[in-house]
């Protein structure tokens, strides 16, 4: 049986993790590499790579760490942040970067997708979608969040799907953050529309939340950054904890 | 030496990475030499099919793989071009494995793309899921050695003589798909 995938999420800035990581025996907390191997080791069944670095120059720096991460781990992983060419995805594909991850460059440009798509599949394609409930209709954001778009979130994603999108991340910035659990009404929406998997993302606190979303929406994955990173819940635990919940998850001897 | 046959269609980073891990080493060619005179031959793929036959009959590879005798693995759309025929772009294969490669019913999610389990002599391999990334499936055939299920029962490993195929990933399914990649290294 497929099972549900669990994905961590780290934040890099200059080639280096951000926010505080809360994990013992790790000799530099920094390391993206060391951390990646790290959850890989536990279980984590995928990880995403966000680079919030915003300066040109500092994106040779991501190719390169992307490199060291490929030789290290024996996972899938996704790179995203700031990609808006073909030209700067196909570096992170050919560096080892299982797939890529689009959000404004994507609602700036949408032929990015077919484009990357096209030349390297649909499955290195993902495209995430911050989105917040206005008045009652859910919009796409971009610029980290900060710029809301006229784009409707069903709408959009049903747009990047047919443009070549293989997966959709979704992150619903009213719960991101929160920790009061993901956003099961949007999610249930999208995954009602979409054929390609989607990932949900804003809110894990607990591990009833993971629970939650995939006993109540179909979602293929479900991701989180700092309940793993300052050690709230361990992947491991969270693995048995949905097992023995009955969802299908993959576990390790 | 361990070759890995470069053609248009390689997601040849990764696998090269996973035989590193391993602490082996390799060369990536399509010189057909190379290949003839390799310990084993590592055919990856990422990519599509018809594209994929048209690169390897111009460069004269589909004749000098069929022909090797040295153990030859075949990753994902490589094992898939080892079938005698292939529905993505309606293309004759290599015609190792007797079996056809035909497109998922649209009955869940295409591609299938995680992690899932195998069945292997009638049993199922707990705790010891692979990753799986594709929208092609192998039907199931006598050569088929391992099977897995997803919208229906498929070819998740095959084998005929010196010749290996599995359709999932082993240099990105963790430890499990370490051991796997490391058994054939040692064959």
């Amino acid at each position: 049986m497929l099972k549900k995938r669990i994905i961590p999420c780290l934040d890099i800035k200059d080639g280096r993790t951000v926010k505080g990581v809360n994990f013992e025996g790790l000799v530099d907390a920094g390391s993206s590499v060391e951390l990646a191997k790290r959850y890989a080791e536990e279980g984590a069944d995928e990880l995403v790579f966000l680079d919030i670095t915003a300066t040109i120059e500092k994106r040779k720096t991501l190719a390169d760490l992307v490199e060291l991460i490929a030789k290290e781990i024996n996972i899938p992983f996704t790179v995203g942040g700031g990609i808006n060419s073909l030209e700067e995805a196909a570096v992170l594909i050919r560096k080892g970067a299982d797939k890529v991850s689009l959000n404004s460059s994507a609602v700036k440009r949408p032929e990015l997708i077919q484009e990357i798509a096209s030349q390297f599949g649909s499955q290195c394609v993902v495209v995430a979608i911050d989105t917040k409930c206005v008045n009652g209709d859910w919009k796409v954001f971009v610029s980290g969040g900060r710029i809301e778009t006229e784009l409707k979130t069903v709408e959009w994603a049903k747009t990047v799907e047919q443009l070549g999108a293989g997966e959709i991340l979704l992150t619903s910035m009213n719960s991101d953050g929160t920790k009061n659990g993901f956003e099961k009404s949007i999610l249930k929406e999208i995954v009602q529309e979409l054929n390609i998997p989607v990932i949900a993302s804003g809110g894990a606190g607990s591990k009833e939340h993971f629970k939650e979303v995939f006993e109540e929406t179909n979602v293929s994955a479900a991701l989180a950054a700092s309940v793993f990173h300052f050690g709230e819940i361990s992947i491991p635990d969270l693995k048995k904890y949905l097992k023995t919940n009955n969802i299908p998850i993959r576990t390790t001897p | 030496m361990i070759t890995i046959v470069k053609y248009n269609a390689g997601n040849v980073t990764s696998v090269k990475n996973a035989i590193e891990r391993l602490g082996f080493e390799c060369i990536v060619t399509d010189n057909i030499e190379e290949l003839q005179k390799a310990d084993k031959v590592i055919f990856p793929g990422v990519g599509e099919a018809s594209s994929a036959m048209a690169y390897l009959k111009e460069k004269g590879l589909d004749e000098v793989i069929k022909n090797l005798k040295q153990p030859f693995l075949g990753i994902c759309l490589g094992m898939q071009l080892m079938c005698d025929y292939s529905e993505e772009g309606d293309v004759e294969c290599l015609g190792i494995f007797k079996t056809k490669v035909k497109k998922f019913p649209p009955l869940d999610l295409v591609p299938q793309m995680g992690w899932n389990s195998i069945v292997q002599n009638g049993k199922e391999n707990e705790n010891e899921d692979v990753y799986f990334v594709h929208s092609y499936y192998a039907e199931v055939c006598e050569e088929t050695t391992a099977t897995c299920s997803y919208i229906l029962n498929f070819s998740a490993a095959l084998q005929k003589d010196n010749f290996y195929g599995v359709q999932f990933h082993p240099e990105k399914s963790g430890k499990i798909g370490e051991e796997i990649l490391r058994k054939f290294l040692n064959i």
